[in-house]
C-alpha cells in the first residue's frame, strides 16, 4: 500500500509539471490566437474596436491579466474541464473536439498495437522455445516490415488491397453514406471495417519488434537453472514453457510495452494522414496548420496524460508480475 | 543396509558432439545400491555432472549418450532401462523415482513464482487426484520438515537466504518420495555451518525415508565421512570405485592420492590430510 501511494503521488508530481510546461510552452511561441481570429475575419469585412472586443472575450483573452492569475486561471479551466474554444472549428468547445476523435484512436491505434503485442509476443514465445524451427525465418522477414519507413508500407498497403483490389476502403473511419456515429450495428460494423487496414500496417510494421525481442529473451532463459529444475522435475512442456520460460522472458517487453500504449494517442499522426482517420492525430495536425492554440494545448494534454496513464497502469502491473521490484518494507 | 542394486550404470559414454568431440563420460559402470550414499568426486571438467545430468536424461544436444545402459531397478520390481523411456515416460519416471537437488542453488528456483506454485507444480503433474488443499498441506509439511517454516510457502526465491533456498530444493526433491536422489555439489555455495546442517538434515532424512544418493562434490574429505561408496573420476573416467574406508587407507590411484592430499588439516598433524612438502609438490604441480 505504502508502495502504490509513493507511485501515484510520483505521478502527480509528474502530471502536474506537465500541466505547466503545457501552460508555458504556448505563451513563450510566438503568434496570438485573437490576431488569426480577426485576420480570417478581416476577410468578410472591416473589424471594429467592438468586434476585436468581443473576439478576445469570446476567446478569453486575458493576457493583461498578471501570468500567475492566468496559470491559476488555468488550472481551475483544466479541473472544470474547459479547455477553451477552437479556432479551426469555430465555435465549437475544445472539449467536444476531443471528446469527438479521441474514441477512434484510442481504439483503432490501441487495438492495433495491443494485437501487435501479442502477436509478436507469441511467435516470439514459440521461436524461442522451438529455437532452429522454421518460426526462427519470420525474424528477418518481420524486421525488415519494421525497417520500412511506415508511411511508404501503409501507402503500399493503402495502394495494393484498397486502390487495386478494393478489399477495404480507401480513406476515412466509417461509411458517410449512412448515418453518423451512433451505437447501432451498421456504424459499428462500417467503423470496423474502414479500421481494419489502418490497424492492420500498425500491426505488420511493429509485431517484429516484439517477435525479435521476446525469441532472444526466451532463448537465454531458457538456457537458466530453474528451467533445468523444471525439467528434472518432470513438468508437462507446455507447463515449463508458459510458467517459468516465457513468464520470465516476457518482462522486458512488458515495460517496452508500456512506452508503447504511451504513444497509442500522440504516434497516431501518420496513420491517421494516411488513411485520412478521423481521430486524435488528423486533428493535432489540423490543430498546427491553422495555429489553434487551445486546441493544441488539449490534445498535448491528453497525450500526456495517456503517456502518464499508461505508464501508472503498466508500473502497477510489473509490481504484479515481477516480484522482485516490489518494496520490502 | 540391504544389498540389492537400485542402479546399474554400464558401459555409460556420453560425448558432446561438437566440431571436435568432447569424450566427457567414458565407459563409466557403477552399482548403486538401495539406500546407499554414492559419492562421486573428481575436478571441475572431469564430467561428474554431465554423467549425473545423463543418467536423468537431462543433457541437451550437443551432448548425446553414445553408449552404455543405466537400468533403474524399481521398488516394484520393474526394470526401467532409462534411455529406453519415450518423452512421456521419461516425464512421469522424472522427480518420481529419481529427484535432483542442483549445483546452483541460487538459480534453481524460478525467481517470479512462489515456492508454493513451484512445489504445488509437482503435484499436480505427477499426482493429479490429489486436491489442492491437500497439494499446499503437503507442501507446507515437507518445508517445515526441512527446517525452513510453512510460513515461507508464499515467499518468493529472492527473500530467501542461499541455505533456505538449498532447503527448498530438498523439500522440493522429497515431495514424491523418490527412491534416488542426485545431488550434485548441494552445498557448494554455502557456508561451512549452513553445509553442515544441510548435510545432517539429508542424513537423517535418508534414515527416515530410505532412499539413495549420489552425492557429486570435489570434497572428498566430506564423502569420506558421508558416503558408503566413493568413486573417483578423472577425465571422464571412474579411476576408482571403492569404500571410503579402503580409498583412505590404500587409494589404488595416484589421482585419489593427488586429491587426499590437496585438503590440509586444522590440527597440524601429520596425517592423511596434512600437506606436506611433497604434498605440495604436487599440488603444485596439479596447478600447473
Amino acid at each position: 500500500m505504502n508502495y502504490l501511494a509513493r507511485k501515484i503521488s510520483f505521478y502527480v508530481v509528474a502530471l502536474w509539471a506537465a500541466l505547466t510546461l503545457n501552460f508555458l510552452i504556448p505563451r513563450l511561441l510566438p503568434g496570438n490566437p485573437v490576431e488569426i481570429l480577426i485576420q480570417k475575419l478581416a476577410a468578410r469585412g472591416p473589424i471594429t474596436p467592438e468586434l476585436r472586443n468581443s473576439v478576445e472575450l469570446l476567446l478569453g483573452d486575458t493576457s493583461n491579466d498578471p501570468i500567475f492569475v492566468q496559470y491559476v486561471n488555468y488550472l481551475k479551466g483544466i479541473f472544470a474541464g474547459d479547455f477553451g474554444v477552437s479556432i479551426t472549428y469555430y465555435p465549437q468547445p475544445v472539449v467536444e473536439i476531443i471528446a469527438q476523435a479521441l474514441p477512434w484512436t484510442i481504439v483503432m491505434i490501441g487495438i492495433g498495437t495491443i494485437i501487435a503485442f501479442v502477436v509478436g509476443i507469441t511467435l516470439g514465445m514459440l521461436a524461442g522455445w522451438k529455437r532452429g524451427s522454421w518460426l526462427d525465418n519470420l525474424v528477418p522477414v518481420t524486421t525488415m516490415f519494421q525497417a520500412v519507413p511506415y508511411f511508404w508500407l501503409a501507402l503500399i498497403l493503402l495502394y495494393v488491397s484498397a486502390v487495386q483490389f478494393k478489399i477495404f476502403p480507401v480513406s476515412g473511419g466509417y461509411s458517410y453514406t449512412g448515418a453518423g456515429p451512433s451505437w447501432d450495428w451498421d456504424f459499428i460494423s462500417s467503423a470496423i471495417y474502414y479500421g481494419t487496414l489502418p490497424a492492420l500496417t500498425i500491426v505488420i510494421s511493429s509485431f517484429g519488434g516484439w517477435l525479435l525481442g521476446m525469441r532472444n529473451m526466451m532463448v537465454s532463459t531458457l538456457s537458466e537453472d530453474y528451467i533445468v529444475t523444471a525439467e528434472a522435475k518432470g513438468l508437462r512442456p507446455t507447463r515449463i514453457m508458459m510458467a517459468y520460460a516465457a513468464r520470465n522472458a516476457i518482462l522486458p517487453s512488458v515495460a517496452g510495452f508500456a512506452i508503447s500504449l504511451g504513444f497509442v494517442v500522440s504516434g497516431s499522426i501518420v496513420t491517421e494522414q494516411v488513411f485520412s482517420y478521423p481521430g486524435v492525430g488528423s486533428t493535432l495536425l489540423q490543430a498546427v496548420n491553422n495555429n489553434d492554440y487551445s486546441l493544441m494545448q488539449g490534445l498535448f494534454l491528453v497525450i500526456t496524460l495517456t503517456v502518464l496513464g499508461a505508464n501508472l497502469i503498466v508500473d502497477l502491473l510489473y509490481t504484479v508480475i515481477d516480484p522482485r521490484t516490489r518494496a520490502r518494507s | 543396509m540391504t544389498t540389492d542394486s537400485l542402479l546399474s550404470v554400464k558401459n555409460y559414454n556420453i560425448v558432446y558432439q561438437v566440431e571436435t568431440p568432447v569424450h566427457a563420460v567414458r565407459n563409466v559402470s557403477f552399482e548403486l545400491g538401495r539406500g546407499e550414499i554414492l559419492g562421486l568426486a573428481g575436478e571441475s571438467g572431469c564430467g561428474k555432472t554431465t554423467l549425473a545430468y545423463g543418467i536423468n536424461r537431462l543433457l541437451r544436444p550437443p551432448a548425446e549418450i553414445t553408449d552404455g545402459s543405466a537400468i533403474f531397478h524399481d521398488e516394484s520390481g520393474v526394470d526401467v532401462d532409462i534411455n529406453g523411456l519415450t518423452v512421456a515416460e521419461l516425464r512421469r519416471y522424472r522427480w518420481d523415482k529419481v529427484s535432483m537437488v542442483f549445483q546452483g542453488a541460487m538459480n534453481a528456483l524460478n525467481p517470479v513464482i512462489n515456492i508454493q506454485k513451484q512445489m504445488t507444480d509437482i503435484f499436480s503433474t505427477h499426482r493429479p487426484e490429489m486436491s489442492k488443499s491437500d497439494r499446499i498441506d503437503e507442501c507446507a509439511d515437507l518445508l517445515d520438515l526441512i527446517g525452513v517454516g510453512r510460513d515461507r510457502l508464499r515467499s518468493f526465491s529472492h527473500e530467501l537466504s542461499g541455505g533456505m533456498r538449498q532447503r527448498v530444493m530438498i523439500a522440493m526433491a522429497l515431495a514424491l518420495k523418490p527412491q534416488l536422489m542426485i545431488m550434485d555439489e548441494p552445498t557448494t555455495a554455502l557456508d561451512v555451518l549452513v553445509q553442515r546442517d544441510i548435510l545432517q538434515e539429508i542424513s537423517e532424512l535418508r534414515h527416515k525415508f530410505g532412499f539413495s544418493v549420489i552425492f557429486i562434490t570435489h570434497d572428498l574429505p566430506l564423502l569420506l565421512e558421508i558416503s558408503d561408496r566413493i568413486a573417483i573420476m578423472l577425465q571422464g573416467e571412474i579411476v576408482e570405485y571403492n569404500t571410503p574406508e579402503q580409498i583412505y587407507r590404500n587409494a589404488g590411484h595416484e589421482y585419489t592420492d593427488k586429491l587426499l592430499h590437496s585438503f590440509p588439516s586444522l590440527t597440524g598433524e601429520r596425517g592423511g590430510f596434512v600437506r606436506s612438502g611433497e604434498a605440495s609438490a604436487l599440488t603444485r604441480e596439479a596447478t600447473r
